[in-house]
């Protein structure tokens, strides 16, 4: 294992006597889905790149309730909510990175209410600000040189919080063109999987979410869609395909182009 | 002296029918429940000057915004002259401020003209949008019938208005120039209004004097007239946003828009299962009040803000617009909910008055209106929310309903059932056992 795959757990560090200086929660995409995992793996790099002190909690970690709340089963939301804090509650954690923005929403605003009061940020806040304060330097090579990359807002981190610049502050230390989609931003499409669509088929029409935001992504003919959401990613990537792009267009999470042209 | 009790009757009746049907429309929202959204003054004052005075929202699309804001300003400038309306009527005098007010007067009668010009030509183009143009979201499955009507309607009745005030206008500005007006002579020869002074003549100069006064009549009466004819059309109307859009912005949601409210009723349960140091046996504690029920089936399980909302709708259809289950042909159309949530509370509101409280109809929001396939079609990307002109929040009526189907009848499309017992055993919504969450550390 390379120096910057370490990952220690609460447990690990707690018995070390040690405290983290940022909890990683990883999301249930990030630890089990294979593509999402490679997204986990970047991020990690990039905090022990910058020697930022973080922990995960491993097998204490628990779905926040997210995918169950939006689909109307409160009960089994709250029940998950109340167990995640307590064991965050249990090690005193107050900072909390995630790699998902829908844990993130929960988590920063759903949690408070119930007992669960931490500053939470995503992924791409902290990388932006990780990068604003000199802790990354983003070197970029040829990597990216001449490559058009558009920003696909998922819904849980634009909309939903009114985070919308740290993403973008990002893709412009690439050494790449970042171009807008017609609908972005706060106008910016979903890609379907929100309010757990990820879990069912969609219900009968005429055309796919993913497919429709893709469409709307080959307008402005971009090498890469960044994402900032597992599930977007999945969604994307899927639309490429529908649409036989997987030649033309890669679906990239923004950790993982900043790991890249980082060379991590 | 006759017109005068005329004209008294007339504002009584008019505002007293109007009184009544906003009555009834106030005691339509308080069957809602509860929801504390008087925190924060400030910022709500804020919020409600931005969007529903300064209409903010509606510069996202400038075309339609720029000819809304004409109808508007006239709208609520217009009613300045009203004042002066009531006062002539009630007195039997004619334009009783113009001695007076002199140049100030005369300043925002014409300011009035150019902007009634403006609304009339702006009328003109909303017409032809919603039906030569054929704007798609106007023309979409839910504005079939009434509500297409209704948008004609009151287009026209603006259109007449406008009429009438340049009939009394013009008609006043000849006659003011033959020494003829009952308007006080200042010896200034014209009103001197920005656009009557030469309309009035232009149309109506070669008129006998008797014929002129009748014509200014005819104009006066019918603005009075159709001023009230509109005010007792709003309460039946997707226009009476007007009113509404001010206090429906200042009680929005003012919470970051993903945050979905945490049910108390859940909480209280939920706290008791996971307290170690409760009584298993213990009797639940007594219900507070009514028990409600877990989620929304009908009007009265929704909060008064989503039945403020309902009345608020302007029908404008952005929400549909943006909404993504809509652009890919699904069921689900945001516009639809506020609209069926508006129909259903009418009818229930008019049920219970009739019947007395507690009265059951038979039908509910849910399946009478609303049906599962376009709950289950929302993605709750927030589309809708953000695109509202007035702050109009869809999306928590939705939730809310799946609640009521997932809590109260055990009614979840099969895959997400899968995804529910899933999270129940092992923490994730896939099978996976939660000790293999960190496998990916040691993967390469
Ligand atoms: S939140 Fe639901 S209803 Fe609103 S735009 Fe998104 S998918 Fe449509
Ligand atoms: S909810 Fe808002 S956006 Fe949708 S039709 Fe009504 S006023 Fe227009």
């Amino acid at each position: 294992m390379s120096n910057l795959m370490k990952v220690p757990t609460m447990a690990e560090m707690t018995a070390n006597g040690e405290f983290p200086e940022i909890l990683f929660w990883v999301g249930c995409s990030g630890s089990f889905d294979d593509r999402a995992k490679k997204i986990t793996k970047a991020i990690v790099k990039i905090l022990n790149k910058c020697e930022v002190k973080f922990a995960v909690l491993g097998a204490e970690e628990s779905c926040t309730g997210d995918p169950a709340k939006r689909a109307g089963n409160e009960f089994l939301f709250q029940m998950q909510a109340m167990q995640n804090i307590a064991v965050l509650n249990g090690y005193e954690i107050k900072k909390i990175v995630t790699g998902c923005p829908h844990c993130f929403n929960t988590m920063k605003n759903e949690y408070p209410e119930l007992g669960g009061n931490y500053d939470v940020v995503h992924h791409t806040q902290l990388i932006q600000s990780l990068i604003a304060d000199g802790r990354l330097q983003v070197k970029d090579g040829d990597t990216f040189k001449g490559k058009r990359i558009t920003f696909h807002d998922p819904c849980y981190l634009g909309r939903a919080n009114n985070v919308y610049e740290a993403p973008r502050e990002m893709l412009q230390k690439l050494d790449a063109e970042l171009v807008e989609m017609k609908n972005c931003k706060a106008k910016g499409t979903c890609c379907g999987a929100g309010g757990a669509q990820m879990f069912k088929e969609a219900e009968k029409g005429d055309k796919e979410v993913n497919v429709k935001r893709t469409e709307e992504a080959m307008e402005v003919k971009p090498n890469i869609i960044a994402t900032g959401c597992p599930f977007c990613n999945t969604m994307m990537t899927d639309g490429v395909k529908n649409k036989e792009q997987e030649g033309n267009i890669e679906v990239i999470d923004v950790a993982e182009l900043i790991a890249t042209a980082a060379d991590l | 002296m006759i017109s005068i009790i005329i004209f008294a009757v007339l504002l009584l009746v008019g505002f007293g029918y109007f009184a009544m049907n906003v009555g009834k429309i106030r005691s339509n929202i308080l069957m809602g429940r509860d929801v504390d959204r008087s925190d924060n003054k400030g910022e709500r004052l804020k919020v409600m000057t931005l969007i529903a005075l300064g209409q903010k929202k509606m510069f996202k699309r400038p075309v339609p915004a720029i000819l809304h804001f004409c109808l508007y300003a006239a709208f609520v400038i217009t009613q300045i002259e009203l004042i002066e309306i009531i006062a002539d009527g009630l007195s039997g005098e004619h334009r009783l401020f113009r001695p007076a007010l002199g140049g100030f007067y005369t300043f925002m009668i014409s300011f009035i003209e150019v902007l009634s010009v403006l609304a009339f030509i702006a009328t003109f183009i909303f017409l032809a949008r919603r039906n030569l143009i054929k704007v798609p979201r106007l023309n979409m499955k839910e504005m079939k019938g009434w509500p297409k009507l209704d948008g004609n309607l009151i287009l026209v009745m603006e259109l007449i208005l406008i009429t009438f005030i340049f009939m009394m206008n013009g008609a006043d500005e000849v006659l003011y120039a033959k020494g003829a007006s009952h308007a006080e002579n200042l010896g200034d020869g014209s009103l001197g209004f920005a656009i009557s002074q030469y309309v009035g003549p232009a149309l109506f100069g070669g008129m006998s004097e008797s014929t002129l006064m009748m014509i200014e009549r005819i104009g006066w009466w019918g603005h009075i007239v159709m001023v009230f004819s509109f005010l007792n059309y709003l309460p039946f109307s997707k226009h009476f946003h007007i009113i509404l859009a001010f206090p429906n912005t200042f009680y929005s949601n003012l919470k970051p828009k993903g945050q979905l409210t945490n049910m108390e009723s859940v909480m209280k349960e939920v706290k008791m299962m996971m307290d170690p140091d409760a009584d298993p046996y213990a009797a639940p504690a007594e219900p507070e009040g009514e028990i409600q029920r877990f989620g929304a089936k009908d009007v009265e399980d929704l909060t008064w803000k989503n039945l403020l909302d309902a009345y608020t709708c302007t029908e404008c259809g952005r929400c549909t617009d943006n909404c993504p289950a809509n652009q890919t042909g699904k069921l689900l159309s945001p516009r639809k909910i506020m609209m069926d949530t508006r129909d259903r509370l009418d009818e229930k509101g008019e049920a219970i008055r009739k019947h007395g409280k507690g009265h059951d109809d038979g039908k509910s929001l849910l399946n009478d209106y609303i049906t599962e396939e376009e709950l289950w079609a929302c993605t709750s990307c927030n589309a809708c929310v953000e695109a509202c002109p007035v702050n109009i929040d869809p999306l928590s009526i939705i939730m809310d309903m799946r609640r009521y189907l997932v809590m109260e009848e055990s009614k979840v499309p099969t895959e997400l059932a899968g995804m529910i017992s899933n999270i129940e055993n092992n923490g994730a919504p896939w099978q996976f056992s939660p000790e293999d969450r960190i496998n990916w550390r040691d993967e390469a």
